[in-house]
């Protein structure tokens, strides 16, 4: 118990320090060098609330595609990031003023959340507790049965997602010579070849 | 759980996502020059069909796929005038598509999926399906707002609706996951038993008021209208088009089935916000539009403008009101695919002009295209006998009898506002002096549209309850369950 | 819970470890070895090139089209670990729901094949 206190500590506070020091870092590959070490400390956080397969998603997915794609985003592209970086004193009031209304909004709901009286009913509801069924299992049954139309409503949008990539990124480059494999396998040496007597001394 | 779900109901559904993978394998493996031609064609036989189909089901509340797809007469009304405005984008865009060299066959595969988006989110019966639903549209919209990759107003458009959108997706799913954790459900009528009006908690108004910003984002709908005017204007003309239309109607009907369905009981609270951003939208778009000299960036203003005569009718909050806003849509599609199909022929020696001023002299280089552009005016701007007018006065009298009075007057002033700028296109039209006349009108399929939609908008108060009847079958539809 | 969490105690130790060890190394290094930090060093020497450059320029685009549709496979194959899990229980419909995404996922695939995205040229 007190093993898992701690590894819930040290998880949320490298995840809270991580999120600040990707808004903060001067590098922006930095930024999503953090950004990954936060992914990471998030799925410990999962692991911590029983959602194997989340966190392993999480691990996956973001870490191993996403963040992926993040850093090439950042290293391949020829961004003034010093320029952008100009207008933050500007619009400092505003953030503030922001986040200030989403940290009450916070706090309110969390006493909204702690102070009601149906929360523990509501909290307990929908998952088996992690005992008798553990969670990659549970979602499993659930997933491709009950939520059969999100499932598929869910590879028509990863359909639509690939379609979308070829249509603003592909084009077909002219004057590109290929190895046509099928095309040389298919060639016979009738098609090609003519044998052709020559007399002597008079050329073709 | 092995036994098979409900799946009729949900068919059209069903029909056009075949319809479209068929399509894509069709696009590849015909010869390329005929993959446009094939795949559009094949595309809007598709879409008659799925409306077909739609008709077939019928209304009558049936729930499909596990209580996560629900057909009533609601849903059918807005189906089929979803269909309709996808069919007739599609019809409207293949002058300019092939003109443009965007005539490839993903073009009319995006716009099927947009559409099979849509339909699944007139559908949803779930915080996850509505999701769902959403992000296929919104997804293929993003798509199809960049489609001339060549043209940096184009992919500008393209990435600032992607951007926006992806942060309104944001919102959205963060209220639902509020309103999840304080109800402990995502089913719609789940939470209608589960939410009576009294004793509401907090979190879950929250919740509320970040799926309304969200939805209000979808619709384009003051204050989170900022990427209407930039999007319309940079999407290629067919492109705009089609978003001012399906889109724009399948959003009010996620919106309508939203607040009226699950949350129809706690209508004191969210109703003052729609009342906020309603008069809002209002007023901005009427004021806003004055400005204007971009045709595409006036009708993303005159949008913003409906968007608002529309929600009149939610902030009303019953059953009259409902069936008011269905109204308002329905006539508000008729007259837009007319304007666009005016716009889409704007047209100087092949190449394409969009400035209100090019339109001086209609009136005798184009007489025709002239006295059919004035009918769709005074209808935008709601004057009697035209279609726009019964739009605006179904709503109007919503509101006055939901003792919204304030509204109302609002609403009043601004659409006379609004009619300033509609009357001057007819004043530039007949008394500025002539510039460029416009080419011919090129396709069969643009002119049909364009005489069908100025015939209806004409001539509609001759035979109202054919759209009344339906609206008001539908509206009962989602008061009654 | 218990149980589960105490089968990842492995894990936690390991991860113990590793930041344990790179920390003694990056300490140590700064305690033992010899640091003589000149800017000097850092410079390019004579008609050399730049030691520290900004490495970013404009890419291809077709980079980005790979991990796109790497990510969707990616997807597609997370999709497939909680069915691989619950096979025996969720019985035919649950192994059919699976084919025919997979089905709508291949026709992706047929697609980009024949589109040539595949191809680097």
């Amino acid at each position: 118990m007190v093993v898992q206190a701690l590894a819930f500590y040290l998880f949320a506070a490298v995840t809270v320090a991580c999120g600040v020091m990707v808004i903060t870092a001067r590098n922006p590959v930095h930024a999503v060098l953090f950004l990954i070490l936060a992914f990471f400390n998030a799925a410990g956080l999962f692991v911590l609330q029983g959602a194997e397969f989340l966190a392993m998603i999480l691990v996956i997915v973001y870490v191993g595609a996403v963040a992926v794609l993040f850093l090439f985003v950042v290293m391949m592209l020829d961004v003034n990031f010093a320029e952008l970086r100009a207008g933050f004193a500007k619009y400092l009031p505003i953030g503030a003023v922001i986040s200030l209304i989403l940290l009450v909004e916070l706090v309110l709901l969390g006493a909204g959340w702690a102070f009601n009286s149906e929360t523990a009913v509501i909290a307990s509801s929908p998952t088996p507790p992690a005992a008798d069924v553990h969670n990659t299992e549970a979602l499993g049954m659930l997933l491709y049965t009950k939520y059969v139309y999100l499932f598929q409503g869910a590879g028509m949008i990863l359909l639509v997602a690939m379609v979308g990539a070829i249509v603003l990124t592909h084009r077909v480059r002219a004057g590109v010579k290929r190895q046509r494999i099928g095309d040389q396998v298919a060639r016979s040496s009738k098609d090609e070849v003519k044998v052709v007597k020559v007399q002597t001394g008079s050329g073709i | 759980m092995t036994e098979l779900p409900v799946m009729m109901p949900a068919s059209p559904e069903i029909f056009l996502a075949c319809a479209a993978m068929a399509m894509m394998m069709v696009g590849v493996f015909v010869k390329a020059e005929n993959a446009y031609r094939v795949v559009s064609t094949l595309a809007i036989v598709a879409l008659v069909f799925a409306g077909g189909l739609v008709l077939h089901v019928g209304g009558g509340r049936q729930e499909a796929l596990f209580g996560f797809f629900v057909v009533d007469d609601f849903a059918v009304f807005m189906k089929v005038l979803i269909l309709i405005g996808s069919v007739v984008a599609l019809i409207m865009s293949e002058g300019y598509v092939q003109r443009e060299k965007m005539d490839r066959f993903e073009f009319p595969i995006l716009v099927t999926f947009a559409t099979l988006g849509m339909l699944m989110m007139v559908s949803a019966n779930d915080l996850l399906s509505l999701y769902i639903g959403l992000e296929l549209q919104s997804l293929s919209l993003y798509v199809v707002a960049s489609f001339q990759r060549d043209s940096i107003r184009s992919t500008e458009s393209g990435l600032k609706y992607f951007v926006l959108g992806a942060l309104s997706s944001g919102l959205l799913l963060y209220g639902c996951s509020l309103i999840y954790g304080f109800s402990g459900t995502t089913q719609f009528d789940t939470l209608a038993l589960a939410l009576t009006g009294d004793d509401t908690s907090k979190g879950l108004i929250v919740g509320i008021v970040f799926l309304i910003a969200a939805l209000a984002f979808k619709v384009s709908a003051v204050p989170f209208h900022m990427w209407t005017p930039d999007v319309y204007e940079g999407a290629p003309t067919p492109v705009t088009a089609f978003f001012a239309v399906a889109p724009k109607i399948a959003a009010m009907a996620l919106f309508l089935r939203t607040m009226l369905g699950p949350f129809g009981d706690l209508v004191a609270d969210w109703g003052q916000i729609i009342w906020l951003v309603s008069v809002a939208s209002m007023l901005l778009g009427a004021f806003a539009a004055i400005a204007q000299s971009n045709i595409k960036r006036l009708m993303a203003y005159s949008s913003i403008g409906h968007i608002g005569y529309a929600l009149m009718g939610l902030a009303a909050g019953n059953e009259e009101g409902l069936k008011g806003v269905l109204i308002y849509l329905a006539i508000y599609l008729i007259m837009n695919v007319g304007v666009f199909a005016c716009i889409l022929s704007m047209k100087v020696q092949n190449r394409m002009v969009e400035n209100i001023t090019d339109l001086a002299g209609l009136g005798k280089s184009n007489p025709a295209m002239a006295v059919l552009l004035m009918v769709l005016m005074f209808s935008m701007a709601g004057i009697p006998p035209m279609a726009g007018f019964f739009g605006k006065f179904f709503v109007f009298m919503a509101a006055l009898n939901a003792e919204l009075y304030a509204l109302a007057i609002i609403g009043a002033v601004s659409s006379v506002v609004g009619a300033f700028y509609y009357l001057r296109i007819i004043k530039i039209m007949y008394f500025d002096e002539p510039v460029e006349a416009f080419d011919k009108v090129e396709t069969m399929g643009l002119r049909g549209v364009m005489i069908v939609s100025g015939l209806l908008t004409a001539v509609l108060f001759i035979y109202l309850p054919g759209i009344t009847d339906p609206a008001t079958a539908a509206a009962a539809s989602l008061f009654g369950g | 819970m218990e149980d589960l969490l105490s089968e990842y105690f492995a894990i936690l130790v390991f991860l113990g470890i590793a930041v344990g060890l790179s920390v003694v190394m990056i300490v140590a290094s700064m305690i033992v070895a010899r640091q003589h930090p000149d800017s000097e060093k850092l410079s390019a020497y004579e008609c050399g090139f730049e030691a520290f450059d900004d490495a970013r320029s404009r890419f291809d685009v077709r980079f980005y089209l790979v991990t796109l549709l790497f990510i969707i496979f990616d997807l597609e194959v997370a999709f497939l670990f909680p069915w691989a899990v619950s096979l025996g229980k969720i019985g035919l419909f649950g192994f059919w729901s699976m084919v025919v995404f997979l089905g709508i996922l291949t026709i992706g695939f047929v697609y980009e094949w024949r589109k040539g995205a595949l191809e680097w040229e």
